[in-house]
């Protein structure tokens, strides 16, 4: 058992190493989005398959965790020849540091305001926290076009120092991963998944819910903020609109594919979902069949995956792995 | 007296589910509460538990009142109880399922789980052998790592018993246990209840309908009819009171 996983992690380490030396920057570039997108995935996950509360948040925790990381590294002299609308505010000038302090941050910031949603939402059973999740993903971005002295408004932020190679995306991913499989396969994880099967009987054992969901979704939230920041440094740019809820559509579909409550589904949705994005873009091109030009469908592509996920729906409803993990098939063959 | 009920009400809109009730369980009883469906008994077990908050009265467990506190922490007090319908956590084994029970013996915090320190495996590895041990005592542990759903209708009800011993209670509630089981089920199940009860000093409060189990258990009876109590001592007198019969069969002399 702990022999498998010390070769995969080895897998792992030396695969980050050689893409990041040997492949071409286009490769390096798919690598680092899959990567980014199974980190948020993942935490994702953790709320909406492990512990059963459907939520929309990601893109809100993203835009949040973008946002800090960003003004967290750019320097405060393009600082003030970036922010066009206002002056920045004295506070944003006075944020600096590097790269892993700010991720952190985003991840910390993240989580303070999911701890904030929490508190109202928990309290109450049902939906809810899918409304209220949604509502705030709006909130940051009009939050994010309202506030020029904070964010630049609608112009977003530019130039922000490019750090996140294969090393960071790649080592934070499979920390993300490890990180929530010991959360699965300890009382925490037991005890989301008790709340996700019945939430009565998880009470009547002694748990409290309250907590344990809290617990759920700050953690989500905190790598959605670092995945967040990771995205900004990749990026180098971001702006309001990045972060709408087709966002937290495209994570949705991958923990579907994966399936709902299994990590290791997740990594694979993400694989198989931002690379067919990729593979798929020939969809958007002018295309000739049999001699037909069908002409150039920007979002054709998009299509596919809608489809793809009607029939997730209708034939395998529990996606790749159902709630599974890897290590569940070798545990059972012992 | 473990457990202590006083002037308990409870009403829901217009309907008074239970009226006025007062009864005591003493330590190491097994109390049994019997009546017609729609007595009242799964909310007076709803009551206890906390699910429900009463409308009037009050209710004591170990000279503490139990009243406002919230249904997770009256189990941490030792209150346990299992459901009328079987409601395990369907995704998990057996294993799982029982160690859930055990939920707040676990002394770790989160983040000594999610970094794997020293203490998350001294629990997890104690808590699983007691676990197992439960498991034993109910003659299921071969069933450990099998999905709790794919069980045997009466193993199901061992498991959900068994659980709810993890939580390491002083009361235990159970709500029918014996319920759509045959009669080899039945003393299989009315034995070990036996057993465990001696073996954790345990005192049980328990609904049933099978009137041989609730007499080959129990040492007193409580009967409800319409929230009301109308009898309660020995559970052989109860099937030959007037009233109790009255309100199982109807009242012919009067009808």
């Amino acid at each position: 058992m702990k022999a498998i996983k010390i070769a995969f992690l080895i897998v792992a380490i030396v695969f980050i190493w050689f893409a990041q030396n040997h492949f071409d920057p286009y490769a390096v570039s798919i690598l680092n989005n899959i990567a980014i997108f199974a980190i948020l995935a993942l935490s994702y996950n953790l709320i909406n398959g492990v512990a059963g509360q459907f939520s929309l948040e990601p893109n809100g925790f993203v835009a949040v965790g973008a946002y800090v990381t960003a003004l967290f590294l750019i320097p405060a002299d393009t600082k003030l020849d970036m922010f066009a609308l206002e002056d920045p505010s004295a506070f944003v000038l006075a944020m600096h540091t590097s790269f892993l302090p700010a991720l952190i941050m985003s991840g910390i910031v993240a989580s303070i305001l999911a701890f904030i949603l929490s508190i109202p939402v928990f309290r109450v059973r049902g939906d809810y926290l899918a409304i209220v999740t949604l509502g705030f993903g709006f909130i940051i971005r009009i939050f994010a076009m309202n506030q020029p002295a904070m964010t630049n408004g609608a112009l977003g932020l530019n130039d922000i120092p490019s750090n996140a190679n294969l090393y960071w995306t790649g080592f934070i991913t499979v920390l993300t991963f490890v990180i929530m499989l010991n959360i699965i396969y300890s009382k925490y994880g037991r005890a989301m998944k008790a709340v996700r099967d019945d939430e009565d009987a998880a009470i009547a054992m002694g748990i409290n819910t309250f907590w344990i969901k809290t617990y759920a979704f700050m953690t989500s939230a905190f790598f959605e903020g670092v995945g967040g920041g990771l995205m900004a440094s990749m990026l180098t740019t971001i702006a309001p609109d990045q972060f709408t809820f087709l966002l937290t559509f495209q994570l949705l579909i991958i923990i579907v594919l994966g399936g709902l409550g299994s990590m290791s589904g997740t990594i694979l949705g993400a694989i198989l979902v931002m690379g067919g994005t990729e593979w798929l873009r020939f969809l958007d091109q002018n295309m000739d069949i049999f001699g037909y030009n069908t002409g150039a469908h920007p979002g054709l592509r998009m299509v596919v995956f809608s489809i793809l996920l009607i029939v997730l729906m209708l034939f395998a409803r529990r996606g790749l792995f159902g709630n599974k993990e890897l290590v569940d098939v070798f545990r059972r063959s012992k | 007296m473990v457990l202590e009920l006083q002037n308990i009400t409870m009403q829901f809109g217009g309907v008074k589910a239970i009226d006025d009730l007062s009864f005591g369980v003493k330590t190491g009883e097994i109390y049994g509460l019997i009546g017609p469906n729609g007595a009242g008994k799964t909310t007076l077990f709803n009551i206890v538990t906390g699910n429900y908050i009463q409308t009037k009265g009050k209710v004591t467990f170990n000279h503490e009142e139990l009243s406002g506190l919230k249904p997770n922490m009256i189990v941490q007090r030792g209150i346990a109880r299992t459901f009328q319908n079987i409601r395990l956590f369907k995704s998990m084994n057996v294993l799982d399922n029982v160690l859930i029970g055990f939920h707040n013996q676990a002394n770790y915090t989160y983040f000594e789980s999610i970094l794997r320190l020293p203490r998350y495996f001294l629990y997890e590895k104690k808590l699983k052998s007691d676990a197992m041990d439960i498991l034993e005592r109910f003659g299921i542990a071969e069933y450990a790592m099998t999905n709790a759903a794919s069980l045997s209708y009466g193993n199901q009800r061992k498991v959900e018993i068994a659980r709810a011993l993890a939580t390491n209670p002083k009361l235990l509630l159970l709500d029918e246990p014996a319920a759509g089981m045959n009669p080899n089920e039945t003393e299989d199940l009315s034995q070990i209840i036996k057993n465990i009860k001696s073996e954790y000093g345990l005192t049980i409060l328990l609904i049933e309908h099978d009137m041989k189990f609730v007499n080959n258990m129990c040492d007193k009876v409580l009967v409800l009819d319409y929230g009301e109590e109308i009898f309660e001592g020995k559970p052989s007198d109860a099937i030959v009171d007037e009233k109790v019969v009255a309100a199982y069969l109807g009242d012919f002399k009067n009808a």
